[in-house]
């Protein structure tokens, strides 16, 4: 299976880890790593060569060489200026004064054009629009029953004049119906073909001088290769594209090829189709799809809700207390409390610095669970505060009462106790590595023998 | 026309972009002089470009341009080879098609607008030309029209059909479909799914309860199951045949809307991470334009002409 990009730079920055700082020959590794994953997920080759060449002018910088997490400040490079592609295109449809709006949807064979001529009816009438369905698409079998049988799922009228077989009178039988009936949006579904041919276009271009839509959007399928570009291109300087609607998207498809269409066509992206219900279709959100194409699904929000869970501050102060060998259990109590609050530890126990190796922690995984990490505060809490600073007090009889407090056993202490102190002489070990010099969030890996 | 003119001549487009560029990138490097010394990296890069460009995939760009790195102490031309890899990675997913009792059963599957229906109707011809008793079971329950469309390619195949109402449970059809078959003494029974999309756990379920009610109507069957697969797709049509693999026993492939502006590279992509063969290339929009597919009749198209 496709290996996730951060998974990727993990990997590469793991290797190197321990050594005083990065190179720029592992710069160029994690690059070669990134061009990888993005051709996998099908972004357009000229695209990916112009993007890697931003992202190391930017990666090479001494900041990110030097930091503690390099591997998530590459995938954030590699995600800011992906965001940057986007620019700062918004979802959905631009305001338009005509009236009524006609939208005309256009693309290949098999992209949903008539699947997403419904799901646009729908989402429309859910915005108080008034919107009526027409099918020009006289060529595919059962084109226009289909559009019948979604419009009325949808719940949206469809215009369908029986025996009338010329595209271009369809659609503008439709547009005339709409103002005597007082319908404000007409969306016209046309017929696909396998590529680009001339009458296709000639047809394309009739019914659009007959209707002068104010939207012509491209219906491109998320699991399109290389090809994408240039049908996209295509419809483009032959009818023109005002925004692309991205459908599939509920699989896993990465959508790469949709990303090079935005950057290369340079057509903004309108609605994303996630799902085969009517209902699913959404304006487009830039970060969503770009966490996608990187295949990095929540990473991100993650470290965003780490950095949100540590205050600057008291990484500093936990940072002086690990450098003077005062790290108490107390201390250790409150990181277990800010692991908490930042989610199911499943999930985050991957992104914590030094925690990163996904894959080296997945057979232990299944043993740390939120459970064991109650019971560790649960001993925690049944201590005395001056045990709690000072655990050398904790006698055989000590550790029975806090045992019994607790609900848990002598054992179960023990491990603790001595988990803790190896995490202590870890944690001094480390205090004197440079890393931890700028007051970067505190390096948790000792908290994984812990957990065992 | 023949395998061989159709995909000659579906192929050209392809052709026009790949091979065009491809000549390019041999022209600089076929002198003699050139021969005897290692490729450079500008043509290596150039090479490997043009195979993902034609959605060939990393994995599979990467053996072909390893290939050409180590051709100079052989002294072969960079086209032979190029041409050589995909061919052996092509043949190397070839196996042949299971024989089992009859009718033999033929199960349709892909995701959503990759063109099943059209697949079914196509394939129904193309048995029936060949001399042999189709029916087809319209297993599409789901898409609005599906059952409507495959009518229509029914007709134009003149092919009867067995269908049932709008929702009904797939399954059963396919078992009356089979029931049908084995009363009427047909050959093959070809069964169109809906469309799904391979990370649809309930959806994968409902193609593994087909497979299972076929299994136990005649021994072996489903004895094909045909993944369609749209040649415009890009590096998910992997995912797609593995999943489809798993779930649904996937044995062979259709590659369809070879007759556009993509390469169907994927195909050699699959072929080369999965050893999956394909079966048939659908090259058009007629109810004829369906091939069994030949992997070196393929590679000669593609690369035919001018060289």
């Amino acid at each position: 299976m496709f290996e996730s990009l951060s998974t990727r730079l993990q990997d590469v920055f793991r290797n190197i880890r321990g050594e005083a700082r990065l190179t720029e020959e592992t710069v160029e590794l994690a690059l070669r790593e990134i061009r990888m994953a993005l051709l996998e997920a099908d972004v357009n080759f000229k695209v990916v060569r112009a993007f890697i060449d931003r992202v190391r002018d930017r990666a090479v910088d001494q900041d990110v060489l030097k930091s503690l997490t390099p591997d998530q400040q590459v995938v954030r490079i590699v995600r800011d200026e992906m965001l940057a592609l986007f620019g700062d295109a918004q979802g959905g449809l631009p305001t338009s004064a005509q009236r009524p709006r006609v939208i005309m949807l256009l693309g290949l064979q098999g992209s949903g054009k008539t699947t997403t001529s419904a799901k646009l009816g729908r989402w429309l009438a859910k915005q108080g629009r008034h919107p009526l369905l027409v099918s020009t698409d006289v060529r595919r079998p059962a084109a226009i029953e289909q559009l019948s049988m979604v419009g009325k799922q949808a719940g949206v009228k469809v215009y369908d004049p029986a025996g009338q077989l010329d595209p271009v009178a369809r659609a503008s039988g439709a547009l005339v119906e709409a103002k005597n009936s007082g319908f404000d949006v007409v969306i016209v579904d046309t017929a696909g073909r396998l590529h680009i041919d001339d009458q296709l276009m000639g047809e394309l271009q009739a019914i659009k001088g007959a209707v002068q839509p104010a939207d012509q959007l491209f219906v491109a399928d998320a699991m399109t290769g290389q090809d994408a570009i240039k049908s996209a291109g295509e419809f483009n300087r032959r009818i023109g594209v005002t925004g692309v609607v991205l459908t599939k998207m509920d699989g896993d498809a990465r959508g790469g090829a949709a990303l090079s269409v935005v950057s290369v066509v340079g057509v903004p992206i309108a609605f994303v189709g996630s799902g085969e219900r009517l209902q699913d279709l959404e304006p487009f959100h830039a970060d969503r799809v770009v966490s996608r194409v990187l295949g990095m699904g929540d990473v991100l929000s993650l470290i965003e809700r780490a950095e949100e869970a540590v205050s600057q501050a008291d990484a500093e102060k936990l940072e002086k207390k690990i450098r003077l060998d005062d790290f108490t259990l107390e201390d250790f109590r409150d990181q277990l409390r800010t692991i908490r609050k930042m989610g199911p530890l499943e999930q985050i126990i991957g992104m914590l610095p030094g925690m990163g190796a996904i894959k080296e922690l997945k057979q232990q995984r299944e043993q740390v669970d939120d459970k064991q990490l109650l019971r560790v505060e649960a001993i925690i809490n049944s201590m005395t505060p001056k045990e709690r600073r000072n655990h050398q007090l904790i006698n055989g009889q000590r550790r029975k009462r806090i045992a019994k407090g607790s609900g848990t056993t002598v054992e179960e202490v023990n491990r603790l106790l001595k988990q803790f102190i190896q995490m202590k002489k870890m944690l001094k070990a480390m205090g004197g590595m440079a890393g931890l010099g700028k007051g970067k969030r505190p390096n948790l890996s000792a908290l994984k023998g812990l957990m065992r | 026309m023949g395998f061989f003119d159709k995909i000659k001549k579906s192929l050209s487009r392809t052709k026009e972009q790949f091979v065009e560029r491809f000549d390019e990138i041999v022209r600089g490097a076929e002198g003699p002089a050139e021969r005897s010394r290692p490729v450079d990296l500008e043509t290596l890069d150039a090479l490997e470009e043009a195979l993902i460009s034609a959605d060939v995939g990393v994995a599979a760009a990467d053996r072909i341009v390893s290939a050409v790195r180590q051709r100079r102490t052989r002294g072969e031309s960079l086209r032979d080879l190029v041409k050589g890899e995909i061919l052996s990675i092509l043949r190397a997913a070839e196996q042949p098609a299971s024989n089992g009792k009859t009718p033999h059963v033929v199960l349709i599957v892909g995701v959503n607008g990759t063109g099943k229906t059209t697949t079914v109707g196509k394939l129904a011809r193309f048995i029936k030309e060949a001399g042999k008793t189709p029916l087809i079971c319209a297993a599409d329950t789901f898409r609005a029209a599906a059952v409507e469309q495959l009518q229509v390619w029914a007709t134009r195949a003149g092919v009867d059909f067995i269908r049932a109402k709008s929702g009904a449970d797939p399954a059963a059809v396919v078992f009356d479909a089979i029931a049908a078959g084995k009363a009427r003494g047909r050959d093959v029974v070809i069964v169109d799914t809906a469309g799904r999309l391979h990370t649809r756990v309930n959806l994968m379920a409902e193609l593994e309860k087909i497979r299972r009610i076929a299994s136990r109507e005649i021994e072996g069957a489903p004895h094909e199951v045909l993944l369609v697969l749209d040649a415009t797709v890009g590096q998910n049509g992997l995912n797609q045949a593995r999943e489809f693999m798993g779930v649904a026993g996937v044995n062979g492939i259709v590659l369809t809307k070879l007759d556009g502006t993509a390469k169907g590279g994927i195909a050699v992509a699959i072929a080369h991470d999965l050893k999956l063969p394909i079966r048939y290339v659908g090259v058009g929009e007629g109810i004829d334009d369906l091939v069994p597919f030949s992997p070196e009749e393929y590679v000669n198209a593609l690369f035919e002409e001018k060289w």
